[in-house]
């Protein structure tokens, strides 16, 4: 890759080569909005009151923000992560009971580097370790749920107070849910074959014997993975985004799903389920439905149940998980979503 | 030599094929190389983030895609 090429190997090296990624950065996005400004009222003359010019504007300036904010937030969570494994987490858990398991391990669902799609030998890993099955579903429900990224744009785009909000609600439901399901003997409702898997080999721990510049260069190459995966979400997001932005009438959400109604929350939890999306894709909706005058429990609840439950998700849980138990899991974190949408509804 | 590389079929393990295959060709080594994608054997490995990495069943790398001359010194060994 041409980045491992121009990086420096040296400690000073890359610091000064990240002092001044860091600088261009802020340079470009102090500019964004200048840019498009001049490009498309002064150049091209679109009617900054227009229609068309507003929602063009908004697809612009907002693909430049949320690409150039989730460039900074991935870089900097990936970093901080390299000194994490699912490993050392599978280590902490090792010895934990139900109850005060349920929390480190929602916790640690934070700030472990995982992707849903290692969700089936994280879960053999984990359960063979002696991890009890409701303790590694808490780590499995916070982890997509209230991951860093997801964090640091909420924090970027609607400050700390958010931002705490919903992480506080994310590893909550992950604690609630993942101690109910261990409730339920859910061992019964897992495939036998997870059990007799025997872990052979010394397992190895990623975020061990790693310089500086092998942790720079992981960040880097995670941000390019990452942009790649993730940008026809990020497209759609913020198309939808600028046509809501547009085009809808602020009137017709308020009359919908106003704090008053009482199925609001409930109706963009079931509009969020079979969505399937990330963090970094949902986010320009939220800002726009937010932006319309939808309560925030509401919106909150409506970017938890896209990122927390997905059907590809499921499809793959379902090897080791059997239908019942799939079911349950399903209904006891969709029912703590949309509970956390009312509570933030009346209490904010 | 016998090489496995542990994945689902994801883009980072597709990478990782590709990236032994392009260290096996510069290293001018001849290999077995399987794709592993049962979740139970990934498992067994003590792989928790794929992909993962095997030179003759001992796990090498876990959980990110090394780059061809990372895997060329690790078959030399």
């Amino acid at each position: 890759m041409l980045m491992q090429q121009v990086m420096p190997t040296t400690r000073r090296g890359v610091a000064g080569w990240l002092a001044a990624a860091a600088a261009l950065w802020a340079l470009a996005y102090w500019l964004n909005g200048w840019v498009w400004d001049w490009l498309l009222y002064d150049l091209i003359g679109m009617d900054p009151a227009g229609r068309p010019g507003q929602t063009l504007h908004f697809f612009c300036f907002d693909t430049v923000k949320i690409g150039l904010l989730l460039i900074g937030i991935v870089f900097v969570v990936t970093f901080l992560r390299s000194f994490m494994s699912v490993e050392r987490t599978r280590a902490i858990l090792g010895g934990r009971r139900e109850g005060a398991g349920n929390v480190v391990a929602a916790g640690l669902g934070v700030i472990t580097p995982f992707c849903s799609c290692s969700a089936v030998p994280a879960f053999i890993g984990f359960v063979s370790a002696g991890v009890p099955i409701g303790v590694t579903l808490s780590f499995l429900i916070a982890s997509p749920l209230a991951n860093e990224i997801a964090i640091g744009l909420l924090f970027s785009l609607f400050g700390w107070r958010i931002a705490l909000l919903y992480v506080v609600a994310g590893v909550s439901i992950a604690v609630v849910a993942g101690w109910l399901l261990g409730r339920l003997h859910a061992e019964k409702w897992v495939e036998p074959f997870v059990f007799e898997t025997r872990l052979h080999g010394e397992p190895l721990d990623p975020s061990q014997g790693m310089e500086l510049p092998d942790r720079v260069s992981l960040a880097l190459e995670e941000v390019g993975s990452i942009l790649r995966r993730i940008w026809p979400y990020l497209l759609v997001g913020i198309g939808l985004g600028a046509i809501i932005h547009g085009w809808v009438p602020t009137e017709l959400f308020a009359s919908i799903a106003s704090a008053d109604n009482p199925f609001g929350v409930l109706v963009a939890v079931l509009i969020g389920v079979p969505l399937y999306s990330n963090a970094a894709g949902i986010m320009p909706l939220v800002e726009v439905l937010y932006a319309k005058g939808l309560p925030i429990g509401t919106v909150l609840a409506f970017m938890m149940s896209v990122v927390a439950l997905s059907l590809p998700e499921l499809v793959l849980l379902r090897r080791v998980l059997k239908p019942q138990l799939l079911a349950a899991f399903v209904a006891v974190v969709a029912t703590g979503i949309v509970s956390v949408g009312y509570l933030f509804n009346v209490v904010v | 030599m016998i090489i496995k590389v542990l994945g689902p079929g994801c883009r980072n393990c597709q990478r990782l094929a590709a990236n032994v295959t392009q260290a096996l060709q510069a290293e001018g080594l001849q290999a077995e190389v399987d794709k592993v994608t049962d979740p139970a054997q990934i498992a067994g490995y003590g792989v928790m983030r794929t992909p993962g990495l095997v030179i003759d069943e001992r796990l090498v790398v876990s959980g990110r895609v090394p780059g061809p001359e990372e895997i060329g010194r690790l078959l030399r060994g």
